[in-house]
């Protein structure tokens, strides 16, 4: 006969005030079957824990209700506290009486009566409760990188180190990401490539780092420490293993008109290149969507200058199978370009430009070596105008967020102008200024006071084009809004960080939740900022939210730790709460009759297919069975099922069944 | 499909010539156009920064006598009346209890679904579909699209062209032969309403728009609202005695380049009414 034992916690005043705990004891204790109700100021604490514990072993209990907080916050605890007082963990429930009750409900006798309720129902639930068994699986001890930025090298170097193996998957022709287009970094001025480049070394040569790039995900299934993905490894249309990367190609190929990604369309590339020159693998590619050849079907003028004869017209993409163990998501961001607002022209002045646009103008290997030199007509600016906030902030161009690095990189961009330009005259526009970081805000007064760059709050309303000169209305708010309107050589946007192009897509075959901006969800904003909901699965870098370097380097280690955890366990224990199919006796085996419509409703592909055989082989029956790794427990096919086959441990429908029935009826 | 106009007070009065192209164009294309019975003001700039509901209920009123009317479509012409019209019918389907106060005030049924429609939409909807071969005098000129504040925005409301740099105007001047230049211009304020209270400032603001226009070698300048004609035209006075110079574009509504394009004759479409001669054609 069942012995339950209730435990009602006061948390505190957090459910004591609104709800009469004394009076839920009571009242509960009266049940059927309840052998113990009591109440207690803070169950979770030691003492509460043993309150609990004793009464296990005092009054031989077959079960236990917590009625306390929500089972997210406390419930391994309490099952642990049942586990040592020798009782089956899965024999513990939680009523929640502080978020479903307590929290939002005034204090009164309904407020009460609606807790009562509440445990009532688990009561009658723990009855029904089985004794489950943790499941175990293996781990593989692989980490898969996605994306090859600052935050993605970062990762893999450090689970590399921990003795792990890393296999990265970059989709551009080169690791590096945004940071090895940047000329120099706030708030030191280094220069970017100086200190990124010995890192994309790195990662190449680590013994224990696979590196793929021009690759992206296929598909990804499985669960923590099985994972199954596919990679699919483009044709870069050459021999890698042959490839010397001499550069010949590159220089006679006849198509020479590609807006260069690297150099945000302000160079042009050939339809042969290497993105940059310390790009890593520095080995070039052929852009099919570009090639003469793949478009009218003659040229090949790289496979005849080839030295060494390394070009495969011919190559197929590959798909790699990966058996993977955790992991890092690091696929970065992109930023808007200035077509995104029409105020400004929606793109058709040559000298509005982007930020990443202005890295590569100031930057020593970008198209004009370093000289600040406008688009349009190659000449030094006199008159610049940076625009902070360009779409961040503004709930009317629907991104209310900010891009936190636009602040620092455009004080660096003024600073970087005025050392270049001593004679030229740089004002920004700003709504805030947000240096919140370490030596940050010093650099931002260092712009303003050694460099002498005119910063104006305000914002601005439009800017047109007239005699050559881009004028620029705003206005002064900090001189009660007045009108300010300056002739400008060039404008430079700090448009908003968004996702990385593809973030949607990549996260829907990860199966990890991602936001209204399709940047990825951490698990918990606070407390968990580098898990994401689905286990095994790390986020690091700007693809959470735009962030800058030390934040993406920090983030990446905190992945990179959580791998090496993860990795230093050879079995993993999972919550036994799964899916099962009945089985009875032959002739029978089971009710399922093999329909398999749970399968096509499965969203973690769990539901495999078992055959019943006679001796000599004959098959008798085929019928789904769960692979217990894979069910995550949502109970899609337990809903779905026609002939009431498959049911959940720990929510059988004889017991949700029953906690209904004990809303319902009276006591 | 009946089409009706709401001509608002401006077309009876300072824009007569915008009222008399308007409707030349309909009878040269044979359009009816039945005017909204015992009409009123639509509150204009006046009523919504004086009390909401007086705001409201001015215009719902003109729609539920377009309603009772049998109009289906209803043309606006003037900006400020359109943009009125458009923001009550909006502002009355999103919430249907402030619709029972408002039809309470005025005592009348009103279900909301005329479709209002300003003189542009009109053109492309019934004009420029029979244009062809019906231009004997292509309007050959450049032009620069002044469009005013009123017909674009606020866009939530609106839904109409694209608040920043609208080009609707533009593809029905290139229809009738003209050139629209690139003009950064065409939604800044002319001023509006201050053209009684503060001169001063309209001549100050149409000043700039007359000034870029000119400086861009427009020949014209192309309006679809009373408020901004009257303040570019009928104050060009001030605005030349305010910049220290001669101001000469002359400033036509839309329609009536449409109607000299046609051939229809220059008093026909109202050009004897304007404040600066039209001689560009």
């Amino acid at each position: 006969m069942a012995r339950i034992g209730v435990f009602i916690c006061h948390c505190g005043e957090n459910i004591s005030a609104t709800v009469d705990c004394v009076k839920v004891a009571e009242t509960i204790g009266k049940l059927k079957h309840v052998a113990l109700s009591v109440d207690y100021k803070y169950m979770c604490s030691d003492p509460g824990q043993t309150i609990i514990k004793d009464a296990i072993k005092e009054h031989k209990l077959t079960g236990v209700v917590v009625s306390a907080c929500s089972p997210r916050m406390h419930e391994p605890t309490f099952r642990r506290a049942c586990a040592e007082a020798g009782l089956n963990p899965f024999m513990c429930e939680m009523a929640n009486l502080r978020e479903h009750c307590s929290w939002v409900h005034e204090k009164n006798d309904l407020t009460t009566a609606k807790a009562i309720d509440i445990v009532r129902t688990q009561v009658e639930k723990v009855k029904l409760n089985h004794e489950l068994q943790p499941i175990k699986v293996p781990v593989t001890k692989t980490a898969l990188v996605i994306g090859g930025g600052i935050a993605g090298i970062q990762a893999a170097l450090d689970i590399a180190n921990t003795g792990h193996k890393v296999v990265m998957v970059e989709r551009s022709p080169s690791i590096g990401g945004h940071m090895s287009q940047l000329s120099e970094t706030f708030p030191t001025l280094d220069c970017s490539q100086c200190i990124l480049t010995p890192r994309m070394v790195e990662v190449a040569q680590h013994p224990n780092i696979t590196l793929y790039t021009y690759a992206e995900i296929e598909s990804v299934e499985g669960f923590i420490g099985n994972f199954k993905v596919k990679v699919r490894k483009k044709a870069k249309s050459l021999d890698e293993k042959i490839c010397t990367g001499c550069g010949l190609c590159t220089t006679k190929c006849p198509q020479k008109k590609i807006p260069n990604e690297f150099e945000q369309g302000m160079g042009m590339r050939p339809a042969i290149y290497i993105p940059f020159p310390q790009a890593v693998p520095n080995k070039p590619v052929i852009d099919r969507e570009h090639c003469t050849y793949y478009i009218k079907g003659k040229c090949k003028v790289c496979e005849i200058v080839c030295p060494i004869k390394a070009i495969r017209f011919d190559q197929p993409d590959e798909i790699l199978d990966l058996d993977i163990g955790a992991i890092v998501i690091a696929t970065g961001f992109d930023i808007k370009h200035a077509d995104f607002f029409p105020e400004y022209g929606y793109g058709k002045y040559k000298d509005v430009i982007d930020g990443l646009q202005f890295e590569r103008l100031a930057s020593a290997s970008g198209p004009t070596a370093g000289a600040i030199l406008r688009p349009s007509d190659g000449q030094v600016p006199k008159n610049i105008v940076f625009v902070a906030c360009a779409g961040s902030r503004d709930p009317a161009k629907g991104i209310e967020y900010c891009s936190k690095i636009c602040c620092m990189y455009t004080a660096k961009h003024a600073m970087l102008y005025k050392h270049k330009v001593h004679e030229g005259k740089a004002h920004i526009f700003y709504m805030d200024i947000r240096a919140a970081g370490k030596n940050y805000e010093e650099f931002v007064r260092r712009a303003i006071e050694e460099d002498h760059v005119d910063y104006i709050r305000g914002r601005i309303s439009t800017i047109y084009e007239k005699n050559g000169k881009l004028i620029v209305k705003g206005a002064d708010t900090l001189l009660g809004a007045q009108p300010v309107e300056i002739e400008a050589d060039m404008v430079v946007l700090a448009t908003a960080g968004v996702a990385s192009s593809g973030a949607e897509e990549l996260a829907q075959k990860l199966h990890v939740s991602y936001d209204s901006h399709k940047f990825f969800a951490e698990a918990h904003p606070k407390l968990k900022p580098v898990e994401t909901n689905t286990a095994g699965i790390f986020l690091a870098g700007a693809c959470q939210n735009p962030k800058d370097i030390p934040d993406s380097v920090s983030q990446a280690s905190g992945a990179a730790v959580k791998v090496a955890a993860l990795f230093s366990q050879d079995e993993l224990t999972r919550e036994p709460l799964v899916a099962f199919v009945n089985r009875m006796a032959p002739p029978l085996y089971t009710t399922c009759v093999g329909c398999f419509l749970c399968q096509s409703v499965c969203p973690y592909q769990a539901i495999e297919r078992e055959e019943f055989k006679t001796r000599d082989g004959k098959l008798i029956k085929a019928v789904a069975k769960i692979n217990e790794g894979l069910c995550q427990g949502c109970g899609t096919c337990v809903a779905l099922c026609r002939s009431k086959s498959i049911d959940l441990h720990g929510y059988s429908n004889h017991q949700v069944y029953a906690e209904v029935m004990a809303l319902l009826n009276e006591y | 499909m009946k089409t009706g106009i709401y001509p608002g007070c401006s077309l009876n009065g300072s824009a007569r010539d915008y009222n008399e192209s308007v409707f030349a164009l309909a009878e040269a294309f044979s359009l009816k156009l039945e005017q909204v019975s015992d009409w009123n003001c639509c509150g204009a700039t006046a009523a919504h920064n004086l009390n909401k509901d007086l705001s409201l209920a001015l215009p719902s009123r003109i729609l539920s006598l377009a309603e009772q009317n049998g109009i289906d479509e209803i043309v606006v012409p003037c900006a400020a009346c359109y943009n009125r019209l458009t923001v009550t019918q909006t502002e009355l389907r999103k919430d249907p209890e402030l619709k029972n106060r408002i039809t309470g005030i005025i005592e009348m049924d009103y279900k909301g679904t005329s479709r209002i429609i300003n003189v542009i939409e009109w053109i492309d909807k019934y004009i420029t579909p029979n244009l062809e071969g019906r231009i004997v005098k292509p309007f050959s000129h450049k032009v620069a699209c002044y469009y005013g504040c009123l017909l674009v925005r606020p866009y939530k409301v609106l839904n109409y062209d694209r608040p920043e740099d609208p080009q609707s105007m533009d593809l029905a001047m290139s229809k009738a032969g003209a050139e629209p230049i690139y003009y950064p211009f065409k939604t800044e304020c002319c001023g509006a309403g201050l053209s009684i209270s503060r001169t001063d400032i309209v001549s100050k603001l149409s000043g700039k728009i007359i000034e870029d226009a000119e400086s861009r070698d427009a020949e014209a300048i192309i309006v679809a609202c009373p408020m901004c004609h009257s303040n570019l035209d009928m104050r060009r006075n001030d605005i030349n005695k305010y910049w220290g110079k001669e101001f000469t574009i002359p400033v036509l509504f839309v329609t009536q380049v449409i109607g000299l394009a046609i051939g229809l004759p220059a008093k026909k479409v109202g050009l004897n009414r304007h404040f600066v001669d039209v001689k560009v054609n």
